[in-house]
């Protein structure tokens, strides 16, 4: 096989050192530690950050292209051909998943098709009924007499395993816990359990037993059936949702990363350098700012897709063209959402510069763009912060949305936005294909809903109008 | 106030100049017409001839910028330019790539769209507020901490499944109301009382989330203190107090909306079949009509720049200590 690197995957891991290096940056910067900590000890906030955890390492490992390498029929001398399609690691993961297609709709679990088929006995007369699947179920011989007790077995199964590598995850945590602060493992885990630890672990470890018990079962049904049953194609719907992760967060994250030094740049600029600058810079984002968001992004997205199709050949692959337009997508979105971030920064930036610390930088003779840099970035970055975490949930939802009208990411890339556009009809059928629905509903409300409560304790960790609120009078209630 | 609303009109031309010109470039320099007539007539097997007879039918056979064959000001009159975009800031919008008049479609459309709209918008803002000032009054106990989860749960659902869910639930199997469709007159009740229900439950959660934060902000002032002091009950002082000092920062996210209502709701229109200027939108969008489109991001921005016009006069109305400068 041989790698490829799709646009996205580059901005995305960049993005992950972009993190990596603020989370070093946090460790030694006291404020932002005692912040940390702070959304560390909030239980929403950390089982939150559990399942983002989770959902980022399936968007990471999907992140992982290649090309395989195609048996070829010649000798070892010949020179390797590489299949056009593009896999990732997940895919290698889930080949199960991916390469057990069926005919068409069947339902969760199922053994049968949905539909109803006209089949041939033996002696040649034909009747109607559900054809058994290709793939689901396969190793029944009598499926409706087997067919429950087979699901328990393997749900059991599953919940056993889960339940095992939760004791395990939790022995370990106790254990570490217990060896840094010299107490015995007891009463450390009683501690947990009762939340008396800085790290609200207790929640961490309730949200990974929710998970186990969950995946456990998934991974031992998933080995033999459909678990969220197939689509009209005959696609595996857990597997589309998985793939779907990834796209969401590609959107989430990369559409703030782009964003971020034009919104920073400017923002701080037209409030520090006041004047002519300023003027220019408003006038900027005002202009940007009145046109409604999503004819704006209708018109640039229809502008990039002629652009995209009258330069097809550019694209080696198919993925690397859906890879491209993804990639736009990111940046038209960007580029309608840095106004808002920006007019915060200004404001602050505005009220920053008449504080004494900076105004001795001036009169000690420190650069424009020194003080900027190193006295009024530091100070803003709060909000930079509390701004990107607010916005992903927004821009997943908004991905969906776009995707229904058709303004979104290529009809071709695994989204919550083509599933949900591709399963709206079924349900119109009789009786009604419910699981693409509900699968891409499930999927999209973890996330989202993680991604709220995420943005809300790091909010409330971060924000100091809210943390002096909060620990004011009128305690308890939080905004 | 005459001068006062007139020196902000003149404020907001250099914006829509702006407008103008990101659309002009959007449309014609980043694609040229060529372009698109061949994403229109199908990319492969198209000849010159058909290209430019498509181009010369919707008038995007003149230069961008600068005629050089023609006389005088028609130099910079006869091009695409001129008669595309600059011709918008008369309302001459043109005809789409179809050949319907668009301005003719917008006032035919606006109706439908404002009959969704409308009723959204305001039921929508009285449930909100009225829910948020529930959560307000029993703060810190356990109705408004259940409130806030609900309200969260709520923001994290997208508008998609509201829709889907309440055409299925609704529609299908209560059978109460069609599906989608549109009629004129009192009939128009069946078919707008889902759209208007969905729209508004799909907002209600991050909405009464904001305006429980504008309340909490508010109740912590010393003039509410002062109110409670000289012994005015706790409703009193939220409806009569908190609630008018709230005005400002709720009209300050409203107003500028009530404009763009006229615009119609993309998502809505289009599921529910409403013929408003949304459903038209979607349409241009998904026939790649660029007349349309073009036309909407101006119109938009106009009303989006009233919006922020009518936001300013109604500061003055509600708060004394905002002057006409």
């Amino acid at each position: 096989m041989t790698p490829v690197v799709l646009w996205t995957d580059a901005l995305i891991f960049a993005l992950l050192a972009v993190a990596s290096a603020f989370g070093w940056y946090s460790r030694h910067n006291p404020l932002l530690r005692s912040a940390w900590q702070k959304v560390g000890g909030s239980r929403a906030g950390m089982a939150a950050l559990t399942l983002l955890a989770v959902f980022a390492v399936v968007g990471l490992l999907d992140s992982l292209h290649y090309r395989p390498r195609l048996e070829s029929a010649g000798g070892d001398g010949e020179r390797a051909v590489y299949s056009g399609e593009v896999l990732s690691a997940l895919d290698a993961l889930a080949t199960g998943l991916r390469s057990r297609g069926e005919k068409t709709y069947s339902a969760p679990l199922a053994t049968h098709l949905f539909a109803r088929e006209t089949v041939e006995r033996a002696d040649g007369t034909q009747f109607r009924a559900h054809p058994r699947l290709r793939h689901g179920g396969v190793h029944l011989d009598d499926p409706p007499a087997q067919h429950a007790a087979d699901l328990a077995r393997r749900f059991a199964a599953g919940a056993l395993s889960g339940a095992a590598i939760w004791m395990v995850l939790a022995g370990v945590v106790a254990l570490r816990l217990a060896r840094r602060e010299s107490v015995g493992l007891g009463v450390t885990w009683r501690r947990i359990w009762r939340g008396d630890t800085a790290v609200a672990w207790n929640a961490v470890l309730a949200t990974f037993a929710a998970l186990l018990l969950v995946a456990g079962p998934v991974i031992f049904l998933a080995d033999a059936y459909h678990v969220l049953g197939t689509d009209k194609v005959g696609q595996d719907v857990l597997y589309l949702a998985l793939k779907s992760v990834r796209t969401a967060l590609v959107i989430g994250t990369l559409t703030t990363l782009v964003m971020l030094p034009f919104a920073v740049a400017l923002g701080i600029m037209a409030g520090y350098f006041g004047g002519r600058v300023d003027d220019v810079i408003q006038y900027l984002y005002t202009t940007i700012n009145s046109i409604p968001g999503v004819l704006l992004i209708a018109a640039a997205v229809l502008m990039m897709q002629v652009f995209i199709d009258t330069h097809a050949q550019w694209f080696a692959t198919a993925a690397e063209r859906a890879d491209a337009r993804l990639l736009a997508l990111c940046f038209i979105l960007g580029l309608t959402s840095w106004t808002g971030l920006c007019r915060l920064l200004r404001g602050e930036a505005l009220k920053l510069r008449e504080l004494d610390y900076v105004q001795a930088a001036q009169a000690f003779g420190v650069s424009q763009w020194r003080i900027m840099a190193r006295h009024l970035l530091p100070n803003l970055m709060h909000i930079v912060l509390i701004a990107v975490v607010m916005d992903f949930s927004a821009l997943v939802l908004a991905e969906a949305v776009l995707s229904y009208v058709g303004i979104g990411v290529d009809p071709n890339t695994f989204s919550f936005g083509t599933m949900i556009n591709a399963a709206r009809l079924e349900l119109a059928r009789e009786p009604v294909v419910w699981w693409s629905l509900v699968a891409a509903f499930v999927f999209m409300f973890v996330l989202v809903l993680a991604a709220n409560l995420f943005a809300d304790a790091v909010r409330d960790a971060f924000d100091p109008r809210i943390a002096a609120r909060v620990t004011g009078a009128d305690s308890g209630v939080k905004g | 106030m005459i001068a006062y609303i007139v020196r902000r009109i003149l404020h907001a031309l250099p914006i829509l100049i702006g407008v103008n010109l990101i659309t002009f470039a959007l449309f014609f320099v980043v694609n040229t017409p060529d372009d698109m007539a061949r994403m229109q007539l199908g990319v492969k097997r198209v000849t010159p001839d058909a290209i430019a007879k498509w181009k010369a039918d919707r008038g995007y056979d003149k230069p961008l910028l600068w005629n050089e064959q023609a006389q005088g000001s028609a130099r910079l009159t006869d091009t695409i330019f001129f008669r595309k975009s600059v011709r918008l800031f008369v309302f001459d919008f043109g005809r789409a790539d179809d050949g319907r008049d668009i301005a003719r479609e917008i006032t035919t459309r606006m109706g439908p769209s404002l009959a969704i709209a409308l009723p959204t918008f305001l039921l929508g803002l009285y449930v909100t507020v009225s829910f948020a000032l529930l959560l307000v009054l029993f703060r810190a106990t356990y109705f408004d901490l259940w409130g806030v989860v609900l309200c969260v749960a709520m923001m994290s659902i997208s508008s998609l499944f509201y829709i889907i869910g309440g055409q299925y639930l609704v529609s299908k199997v209560w059978n109460l109301v069609p599906i989608s469709g549109y009629a004129e007159g009192p009939d128009a009740l069946r078919f707008l009382i889902l759209p208007v229900v969905i729209s508004i439950v799909g907002g209600v959660g991050s909405s009464t989330r904001w305006y429980r934060t504008i309340f909490l902000e508010e109740i912590g002032k010393d003039y509410v203190r002062t109110a409670r002091a000289k012994g005015l009950g706790e409703t009193v002082v939220l409806f009569r107090h908190v609630l008018r000092n709230a005005l400002i920062p709720i009209l300050t996210g409203v107003v500028v909306v009530v404009p763009l209502l006229f615009m119609g709701s993309l998502i809505t229109e289009s599921f529910f079949g409403i013929p408003g200027l949304g459903s038209d939108t979607i349409d241009a969008i998904n026939a790649q009509d660029f007349a349309v489109v073009r036309s909407m991001v101006f119109l938009g921005s106009v009303l989006y720049i009233v919006g922020l016009l009518l936001t300013d006069i109604s500061y003055t109305l509600v708060d004394p200590r905002v002057r006409f400068e």
